[in-house]
């Protein structure tokens, strides 16, 4: 005999193991974007399946409310936060992991095991709720502002109350009085009075390097790097290029070529010795016995 | 379909959104957990409703939704100040609230 396979079962074997790749994609990522988009995958999943259970009012709703508002705030948060806010992997209850695993996997069998022994009927059906009201939609808004009107404008007035709560919460008060002009040109004097900080801007990246992208820092006359020339952030991330090797490798071949053109020209034989002396250009003075130091700085 | 079908996957889904509650130690991927873990319950209701034949599961399902669009604007703005106070998002480094 050829089981009955209804639309209904074939969407669930597509959408139910995708939802459940969905959820294990957001737990077990590292990055917390990717996280943020596997949830949002598993909820279009479970959307799709509110559409195969007769639910095409919730199948919209679940999209425009969940994929639509509520992770574009999760994704707006961490830009805020911060993406790549990694997991440290350091527990901080030693086993941990291993008994909320333990713990997990049993409630799961608890779980599976209860609820799939308690339906032995096959299901009703919405289209007789549905049909009696002349839609889906018409029979859920004739509970909610009927016999459930109340809690209705409760949520409503849940709603607004969240949305003040979180201006409120999320807005910064001014801890410092504002700096103006005034108060940086003292800051920045006294700065050079004391540490002798270059009170002038901070040059821009890229002039004398190779590239004038933002993360190419620029190259002081001595051929060292301009730390300041490139932006903090992309200090601290890792991005930009603060080895001055390869920076003035490109200066070292371009002199270099130049001058051995010139000497095929003059019949002179200088080129060794400016690659030597271009060796030694800019390296900074460190004190003797400091190898390791000076071999990281080159 | 049977319901028991969804119930089963409803409960994976909570399983796994209780587990990344408990072991994700990032504020927002907890948080995200719990998103999971409401949104399964969301699908049990959903699938009582088809059983049962009647709108009401729906109706529930529905008010669940709103309730978690509300609980994550507030809990969204509570990383968000934790975070400019701590300067980080990790459910660790909160250990002031302990007392």
């Amino acid at each position: 005999m050829i089981p009955l396979i209804t639309a209904q079962t074939v969407a669930f074997w597509v959408f139910a193991p995708l939802a459940v790749a969905g959820a294990l994609g957001m737990v077990l990522s590292r990055k917390p974007v990717h996280s943020a988009l596997s949830l949002a995958g598993m909820m279009v999943a479970l959307g799709c399946l509110y559409a195969s259970l007769d639910a095409p009012f919730l199948f919209v709703a679940q999209i425009i409310v969940y994929t639509g508002a509520v992770m574009m705030l999760f994704i707006f948060t961490m830009m805020i936060v911060g993406v790549d806010s990694v997991d440290s992997l350091v527990e901080t209850i030693r086993g941990q992991r291993v008994a909320s695993t333990i713990a997990v996997g049993a409630l799961a069998v608890l779980l599976i095991v209860a609820l799939s022994q308690g339906f032995v009927t096959a299901s009703q059906g919405l289209e007789g709720a549905n049909t009696a009201h002349g839609g889906n939609v018409q029979g859920v808004a004739q509970y909610v502002f009927g016999p459930f009107v109340f809690a209705f404008e409760l949520t409503a007035a849940l709603l607004l109350v969240a949305a003040l709560a979180a201006i409120i919460l999320a807005h910064g008060e001014r801890l410092k009085k504002r700096e103006t002009h005034k108060d940086r040109v003292r800051r920045r004097t006294r700065q050079y009075a004391e540490q002798g900080t270059d009170p002038g801007p901070l040059p821009g990246p890229g002039i004398y390097a190779r590239h004038n992208s933002a993360d190419y820092p620029a190259l002081l006359p001595d051929g060292s790097v301009a730390e300041n020339s490139i932006s903090p952030t992309l200090r601290v991330r890792g991005v930009a290029i603060v080895e001055n090797d390869g920076l003035r490798s490109a200066h070292r071949a371009a002199i270099t070529k130049f001058v051995a053109v010139g000497d095929e020209a003059a019949g002179t034989d200088l080129a060794d010795e400016v690659a030597a002396e271009l060796d030694d250009f800019g390296r900074p003075e460190l004190p003797a016995g400091d190898a390791d130091t000076e071999e990281q700085e080159r | 379909m049977n319901p028991a079908a969804y119930l089963v996957l409803s409960a994976i889904l909570f399983s796994t959104g209780l587990l990344g509650f408990l072991i994700r130690r990032n504020a927002l991927i907890a948080f995200m957990s719990v998103e999971l873990m409401l949104n399964s319950a969301n699908l049990a209701l959903i699938s009582f409703s088809y059983a049962n034949g009647n709108l009401l599961g729906q109706v529930g399902a529905f008010f669940v939704m709103v309730v978690a669009a509300g609980e994550v604007v507030i809990g969204l703005a509570i990383i968000m100040i934790i975070f400019r106070t701590r300067r980080s998002a990790s459910v660790d480094d909160q250990n002031q609230l302990k007392y």
